[in-house]
């Protein structure tokens, strides 16, 4: 069908976009490459020298590092867990004939319309904290006392906070997937005698499965860039004991103004955005055949 | 398709599915009630019914110019998703009807720049604004929102394109449509759904960017989630005060999020799950 005049026409239609990202990937990318491996520093950019790999030993060697990769595995695990389990049960929960489905539904979706700083904000002031929060009221009406929760559990506080964001997501794609499920197979499997719980674990779940692996693929790329939630709240403190990559980065980059430090965190951050990302492109090409 | 439960059945489901949205939604339903409080009763103790005073939506307005990074939202969600549209749209429709045997390969390519994380390019994109002087511009940070969205917009756009039926454009040519006919009587009315469903989403998305918002403005291009984020410090704003903020900043979008939970699932996954 596609005349030799369409086609370089197709082909005039795709450039711009093709230009325009290609560029957007390897302009900034080439940059933070080449600035990894200069002593760089905002404050002093005329002592910029070759560093050659000095900045990546000195990442690898700062203890912050490392707990900025393990709160970024607990942030990303403690999230996942939490809005996989809880996006399945609130999924198979609404799809139940229930009263009010759509208001349901309304409800249950909003926390992923709220902004990340909005959201932070809310838990912080009104949830969490610990004089004027509804937990301390919570914790006062039973006669306990109140938690610092920033203070004392600062990761945790942020896991619920994203967790709380995202659920949402989980539970909306989930569903979904749910409703497109054979209902006469359901039957026959019932009318079989097979109980509800090998119902779930035999038909259900892996219908579901390429579902939860989207869910689990997509929110990991973007929970290893949470940002705006630390910031409002924790500032990534006590001590590191919130810092993720990302924050760690921003710290190195925006109030240490070390350029050729946060580069090569960048560069770090990008490699293991690389290896989920391998996995995301697999199960989103399956779909393309 | 629904199968007969009794009705006592349906009401312990409905009580349960109820509890579990509240639940969920109560940290928004609780910081509107207080936006609605005096800062007074906002302070003392929990309560779920309040004076309903408009107060605090007025200090906020009137303290805090409170329009300006409502304007600045308005103008970088909406105009960075024109952008991406008036970029996207003849790039989706090349890759959807006349695909070449790399049409599936810069798709995918496509795809991976959205995995580029942002904090990798924070270094070169803030220093290029800092000497460039686009730091703080509502044009700079336009035309950053449109990129990191540009691959979502071809993705879903293609999606949608691709449903449009081939054989009735083939109809439309043996009737003797010529090409200005097809598109514009033929595929355009077929489009439009799919374009404003990606709008929609994509504005969604870009009013809630808050990692390039807040790198790359000050107060000139500050829109609300930059603003909003510098009331993190106790010197900001009061609890009924920050509340209404917030309700102003997150009821807009909260309610075209609603109507567009459909084509929030098709965009974020990439047509992955439908």
């Amino acid at each position: 069908m596609a005349t030799r005049q369409t086609a370089s026409l197709a082909r005039l239609m795709r450039a711009p976009a093709i230009i325009l990202l290609l560029i957007w990937m390897i302009v900034p990318l080439g940059m933070t490459l080449y600035y990894s491996f200069l002593n760089y520093n905002l404050l002093n950019p005329t002592g910029t020298s070759w560093a050659g790999w000095f900045n990546y030993q000195y990442f690898y060697s700062d203890p912050a590092f490392f707990d900025a990769i393990w709160n970024t595995l607990a942030l990303v695990l403690g999230v996942l867990t939490i809005t996989v389990v809880g996006g399945i049960a609130i999924a198979l929960l609404i799809d139940k004939p229930i009263f009010g489905q759509g208001i349901v539904r309304i409800l249950v979706i909003s926390p992923f319309f709220v902004m990340p700083p909005v959201a932070a904000l809310i838990w912080k002031n009104m949830i969490m904290h610990p004089s004027y929060g509804v937990f301390a009221d919570i914790a006062r009406f039973f006669g306990a006392q109140p938690v610092d929760w920033f203070a004392q559990f600062p990761l945790t506080s942020i896991i619920i906070i994203v967790a709380w964001q995202w659920l949402p997501f989980a539970t909306l794609i989930l569903l979904t997937a749910l409703q497109s499920l054979d209902g006469e197979q359901m039957e026959a499997a019932e009318m079989d005698g097979a109980g509800s719980l090998s119902r779930f674990i035999h038909l259900t779940l892996p219908h579901m499965a390429r579902a939860i692996t989207v869910v689990i693929l997509i929110q990991t790329i973007f929970l290893l860039g949470i940002y705006a939630e630390i910031l409002v709240t924790t500032n990534g403190g006590p001590g590191n004991a919130s810092t993720n990559l990302t924050y760690l980065i921003y710290r190195a980059a925006r109030l240490n103004f070390d350029i050729g430090g946060a580069a090569a965190g960048g560069i770090i951050a990008v490699i293991l955005a690389n290896i989920v990302a391998v996995f995301l492109m697999r199960a989103v090409g399956k779909n393309l055949d | 398709m629904a199968r007969a439960v009794s009705t006592r059945t349906r009401i312990g489901y409905t009580a349960a599915a109820w509890f579990v949205a509240l639940l969920i939604f109560f940290p928004i339903l609780y910081t509107i009630i207080t936006s609605l409080k005096t800062e007074q009763e906002a302070i003392s103790g929990f309560s779920l019914i309040p004076s309903f005073t408009l107060s605090s939506f007025e200090a906020v307005q009137t303290q805090n110019d409170y329009w300006k990074p409502f304007t600045n939202s308005v103008i970088l969600s909406v105009g960075s998703t024109i952008l991406a549209l008036i970029v996207a749209i003849p790039a989706a429709w090349a890759m959807a009807f006349s695909p070449t045997k790399n049409t599936k390969n810069i798709l995918m390519w496509m795809l991976s720049t959205k995995m580029m994380p942002a904090v990798a390019v924070l270094v070169p994109i803030y220093l290029i604004f800092l000497r460039t002087g686009l730091m703080d511009t509502r044009i700079g940070l336009t035309v950053m929102l449109m990129l990191i969205n540009l691959p979502i917009v071809v993705w879903m756009l293609y999606t949608y394109f691709r449903e449009i039926p081939g054989e009735i454009l083939e109809a439309a040519r043996m009737d003797g449509a010529s090409l200005k006919d097809e598109i514009l009587y033929v595929l355009t009315p077929m489009a439009v759904p799919g374009i404003a469903s990606t709008m929609l989403l994509n504005v969604i998305l870009a009013w809630n960017e808050a990692f390039w918002t807040i790198q790359l403005t000050t107060t000139n291009a500050a829109p609300l989630s930059a603003f909003i984020a510098s009331f993190s410090s106790p010197q900001g704003l009061f609890w009924a005060k920050l509340s209404a903020a917030s309700v102003m900043a997150i009821a807009p979008i909260l309610i075209m999020g609603w109507f567009s939970q459909k084509q929030l699932v098709r965009g974020l996954t990439f047509g992955a799950v439908k």
